[in-house]
């Protein structure tokens, strides 16, 4: 715990620090709220009466959105990634088509699906399915076939087959990476679902920001930012927290990926 | 005549060309201890694969309790040089898996492998993680899994290779106590002559590279054994007689660590 305390000042220490500057330039440099308001006043405009039930009321829509997609992504990813890796066929059949795709960006993306999908929940929700499935797809993928051949050469000779090597071998492997993949995924999941907000709904935070930007609120876009910021990092903290439960056969100290 | 528990029969086996095993025949009897004693790379582990199914032979036959099984899998209880259990598997858990994929109920396999665990001194490890778990101790897993599989024929791949010299000796004194009271026919591939000596019912000993069987010697120690044999002058007779036979003059490479 001691340890965990001091690996968490030097990052703390470096966005106070930020926040201080900034609180200074604003307050001394004489620039103007509507263009940068200093924190302090992000925080009076985020609390006041007129915008704190709305912000909540926006947080909670865009949480939904993105807790839901983030969910069916992945299960669309999990599921893809094994079948793929069962039917080596359909693994080269449609890898190349599945990176390509990959490079439709997403706000091309939003319109289509709503062209096609019309202006309700699904196209939105859609949307962050298509963004976060690929990474889980990926991460899966690379894990499923990194099984250790000494594992495997054991399980053969004591006469496991096809679907066992599959199920004790290769997919508890897998769980590791899965989780790497999740991380990416769920700072995905809550970026497409700012763009389909802002491309076109009547609720969320992407679509408060659009209101407020075009408005000139400046303190209530950077407040809703910093919300996105805060829901992001409590997201990528839970999926952090599952897989420290999943992977806790593993030695400490080896988990992977990147240090939150 | 009678049905042995394996029976190989003038298997050869070559990799592009260069010939690993050349007409080996060995027999294990039901209930006996054989050990193959050879210099690495003499192509040991390549004949538990065989057995193993893992491979075909390019000549001849391998039969487990009277059927032919050539290059089929699974009928065989395995102990590979690395104990190769399962990281996300507690110990309990990787030994019921081996019962289970040998054919055994879930419920029996439970049972069977808390009772085991507990019997030999690991059953506050029952549920650990392997990494938790020293080198000697994993082994010992290792072993208790491949005793409690349903398959009549165990198989050990020098299963103390890479502990050290200690922990061996304590290994060897603990397999020893167990199998004497729970014999199984097992064929056990070791580089070590005192291993060979003290563990087993008869040692065949292979040649180098391609492997042939170079000499079959019985081994006439009482049973139950202890590490007092090691001072005994005939051990000791034995040792210098088999290490002779293995020496590079006799056609054998270099005895050394795998
Ligand atoms: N799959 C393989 N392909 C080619 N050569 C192999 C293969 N497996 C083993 N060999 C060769 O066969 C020989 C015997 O290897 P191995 O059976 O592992 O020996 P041992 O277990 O007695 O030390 C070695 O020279 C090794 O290089
Ligand atoms: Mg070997």
């Amino acid at each position: 715990m001691g340890s965990k305390l001091r690996r968490g000042w030097p990052p703390l220490a470096v966005i106070l620090l930020f926040l201080l500057a900034w609180q200074g330039v604003v307050m001394y440099g004489g620039i103007k709220p509507y263009l940068l308001p200093s924190p302090i006043q992000v925080i009076q405009e985020a609390l006041s009466d007129k915008v704190w039930p709305r912000l909540v009321e926006h947080t909670l829509a865009t949480a939904q959105r993105t807790l839901l997609g983030l969910f069916l992504g992945t299960a669309a990813g999990i599921v893809l990634s094994m079948l793929l890796h069962l039917l080596p066929g359909a693994r080269r059949g449609l890898s190349p088509m599945l990176i390509l795709s990959q490079n439709i960006p997403i706000i091309v993306l939003g319109p289509l699906l709503m062209i096609w999908l019309g202006f309700g929940e699904l196209p939105k929700i859609v949307l962050i399915v298509l963004v976060c499935f690929f990474p889980i797809t990926v991460a899966m993928m690379t894990g499923l076939r990194q099984s250790d051949p000494r594992l495997a050469n054991y399980l053969a000779m004591i006469g496991a087959g096809r679907w066992t090597m599959f199920r004790r071998l290769e997919l508890p492997g897998a769980v590791p990476y899965l989780f790497s993949g999740m991380k990416i995924a769920a700072a995905y999941s809550v970026t497409s679902a700012i763009v389909a907000e802002w491309l076109g709904a009547k609720s969320g935070l992407g679509y408060f920001i659009k209101l407020s930007a075009s408005g000139f609120f400046t303190a209530r876009v950077l407040a809703a930012t910093g919300i996105i910021v805060l829901f992001s990092l409590l997201l990528y903290g839970l999926v952090a927290a599952a897989e420290r439960w999943f992977v806790r056969w593993k030695p400490q100290g080896e988990g992977g990926g990147l240090q939150p | 005549m009678t049905e042995h528990a394996l029976d190989i029969r003038n298997i050869s086996k070559q990799f592009g060309g260069i010939p690993v095993l050349d007409n080996v025949s060995i027999t294990v009897s039901e209930g006996e201890f054989v050990a193959l004693l050879g210099p690495s790379g003499s192509g040991k582990s390549t004949l538990f694969q065989m057995i193993g199914g893992m491979m075909r032979p390019e000549a001849g036959n391998i039969m487990i309790s009277g059927r032919q099984v050539t290059g089929e899998r699974g009928h065989i209880a395995y102990m590979p040089q690395q104990a190769s259990l399962l990281p996300w598997r507690t110990v309990a858990a990787n030994v019921e898996l081996a019962l289970e994929i040998g054919g055994v109920p879930k419920a029996a396999a439970r049972k069977e492998t808390r009772q085991w665990l507990a019997r030999v001194g690991l059953g506050e490890y029952a549920d650990a993680y392997p990494h938790v778990l020293s080198g000697g101790m994993q082994q010992r897993v290792s072993f208790i899994r491949a005793l409690l599989s349903p398959q009549r024929l165990m198989c050990l791949d020098e299963p103390f290779g890479a502990l050290d010299a200690l922990t061996r000796m304590q290994m060897q004194q603990w397999l020893l106590s167990i199998w004497e009271e729970n014999r199984r026919s097992v064929l056990l591939v070791t580089h070590s002559i005192e291993e060979a000596l003290l563990l087993s019912d008869r040692i065949v000993v292979l040649s180098a590279k391609p492997a042939s069987v170079l000499e079959q010697i019985p081994v006439p120690f009482d049973r139950p054994r202890d590490e007092r044999l090691w001072s005994t002058p005939l051990f000791n007779e034995m040792k210098e007689q088999i290490y002779e036979l293995l020496k590079p003059a006799n056609g054998a490479g270099g005895a050394g660590q795998a």
